[in-house]
């Protein structure tokens, strides 16, 4: 498969990925908790690379999955017995974890195979050569595999418990009154979470990462009428933004990651503007009783 | 034998942080009553119910229901929130949201069947609320909105149904819909148990009534319990909440007896 090909699909399942992962946390009102994650388990890949000494996928996905939850406990252990807010104890725990990461590489510089640009920026273009082996056969890129494998997980997710998160991301409380576990679900999609970050670091890296979750889903949030069409929209969206952010980076010779991210952004804020224009007009033929919930 | 309490309380203490605001309550409420819980703003009156169904933790104390731990009764009990707790911008219709509802008695994976999507029809048909099936529930005014709140607690089949206050912010038309609604659950037996706050109403919508201000004051029937005297344990020095009642109660020729129901709604 050419390069370029090669670029696309894998930006389109990072996209994907991300908006499924991205439209729970945001429904759920946690998706600063995705920002947190995607940092922190750059502190979880090195140390797992350190201790394993290689760049084995499953190594690296389990401690990204272990500091991931790590940092969403530690998070709620500050706010709940440190009394530290909870927006700043998720800004201190990230912030700590991920700088810890960024030390750990630079003191073992020369063992670790871990560019830290590219984990902070990612870079896309060169995802294809990346690739890995069964035998002495090619079977394509990493990011690809890595990214085919954890979509693959959230839609397995989506498919067994769909009930449960429905219940969950609407009201915790109601959830919890139903005798679903909140605290489960909560670690699995922090583990999900924290999974999604780490595949997407290749291809658009930690600080995008969170913009991924975030603009696609709040773009579909502006339409979709039910969590289905949630999901799907934001699919969609981070589809369009792919396809506009490629053409964008190949326009302005830029960051593919960046004009992905800029694309969505604007996808966003046509979303909105759309919406109000179709209010206005609406408005015009009947009244719209919106509620004013305090 | 007489039946289990729907919820029972042992020495419940709650605090949020270090601030105590539930001390050592020990109370037993009676299946088949429409119940208020009734004290000053920040009483403890929504703490009690959220610690009774385990939301927040209790530093000390128990709560059963039908004299079981809620475990094994949980599809017996329904929880209504405030109508502030609920995110109103969640992308769902009006009988999605009813549905949630059924998913306590669901697989995870499992579809909702016919059977459901029937209960879910009844209990909006039993809130009025059939003709907004397909609404979205940010477009609903709050009246509407608590109507759809409850019949998700009615969809769930429940016998016991927690309110926290369903009168907040709603219209005539939808307060005496849940008036007849809650007539209607004790009529099959139901127990009703909500936070309330309109001292006018409590002698009319309900049989039963707890007093609480962070501890007990008293609880029991409303015509012997619902006295000037327990008003002024409660509520203290805010008498200024009492003046109405306790003009009414002067004007009856009575004094620190039970109190009258007050004369309609219209004050």
């Amino acid at each position: 498969m050419s390069e370029i090909l090669w670029i696309l699909v894998i930006a389109l399942l990072a996209g994907a990925a991300n908006a499924l992962i991205g439209s729970l946390l945001v429904l759920q009102r946690r998706v600063m908790l995705g920002d947190a994650i995607s940092h922190s388990v750059l502190f979880g890949l090195v140390l797992a690379y350190l201790l394993s000494g290689s760049r084995d996928p499953l190594m690296m996905f389990g401690g990204a999955a272990l500091i991931g939850l790590f940092s969403a406990w530690l998070t709620d252990l500050l706010h709940r017995l440190g009394r530290v807010q909870h927006d700043a104890s998720i800004g201190v725990v990230f912030t700590f974890l991920f700088a810890l990461g960024v030390i750990l590489i630079a003191g073992h510089a020369d063992q670790v195979d871990i560019d830290p640009d590219c984990v902070l920026h990612g870079e896309l273009a060169l995802t294809p050569f990346d690739t890995l082996h069964i035998g002495d056969t090619d079977i394509g890129p990493r990011a690809f595999w890595q990214l085919l494998g954890v979509t693959a997980l959230l839609l397995l997710m989506l498919a067994v418990a769909y009930r449960p998160l429905h219940a969950l991301t609407f009201s915790a409380v109601h959830a919890a009154s139903l005798g679903i576990s909140v605290a489960l679900w909560n670690t699995v999609l922090a583990v999900m979470a924290s999974l999604t970050a780490v595949a997407s670091f290749d291809a658009v890296g930690a600080i995008l990462v969170v913009a991924m979750m975030a603009l696609p889903a709040n773009t579909a949030l502006v339409f979709a009428r039910s969590l289905q069409q949630m999901l799907i929209g934001a699919v969609l969206a981070s589809a369009l933004a792919v396809l506009g952010g490629l053409a964008l980076a190949a326009w302005l010779d830029a960051s593919i990651a960046a004009a992905i991210v800029v694309a969505a952004g604007l996808l966003l804020a046509l979303a909105l503007a759309l919406k109000a224009f179709l209010r206005r007009s609406s408005a015009a033929h009947r009244e719209t009783p919106r509620s004013q919930s305090a | 034998m007489t039946p289990a309490p729907a919820l029972s309380l042992r020495d419940l203490t709650v605090s949020y942080q270090e601030t105590p605001v539930l001390w050592d309550v020990t109370l037993d409420l009676p299946t088949g009553c429409n119940i208020a819980i009734i004290g000053p703003n920040g009483a403890g009156k929504s703490s009690l119910l959220k610690a009774a169904m385990g939301f927040i933790p209790a530093a000390v104390g128990e709560a059963r229901f039908f004299g079981e731990p809620l475990d094994r009764v949980r599809a017996r009990v329904a929880y209504v929130p405030q109508r502030s707790e609920v995110d109103w911008d969640y992308p769902i219709s009006v009988e999605e949201t009813v549905m949630l509802g059924r998913y306590g008695g669901l697989r995870w994976w499992q579809r909702p069947g016919a059977a459901d999507r029937e209960e879910v029809a009844r209990a909006l048909e039993k809130v009025g609320m059939s003709d907004f099936a397909r609404r979205q529930i940010s477009q609903l005014s709050g009246g509407q909105q608590q109507r759809v709140f409850l019949a998700r607690a009615l969809a769930q089949g429940a016998d016991l149904y927690l309110l926290d206050e369903p009168f907040a912010g709603v219209d005539m038309a939808t307060e005496r819909a849940i008036v007849a609604l809650f007539n209607a659950i004790r009529a099959r037996g139901g127990t009703v148990i909500a936070v309330h706050h309109d001292l006018s109403t409590v002698a009319d919508y309900f049989d039963h009534v707890a007093l609480i201000n962070q501890r007990l004051i008293a609880a029991g029937p409303t015509e012997t319990v619902y006295t000037l005297d327990n008003l002024r344990h409660t509520y203290g020095g805010r008498l200024g909440l009492l003046t109405d009642i306790g003009r009414r109660v002067t004007e009856a020729g009575l004094n620190d007896e039970a109190l009258p129901p007050p004369p309609g709604n219209a004050a």
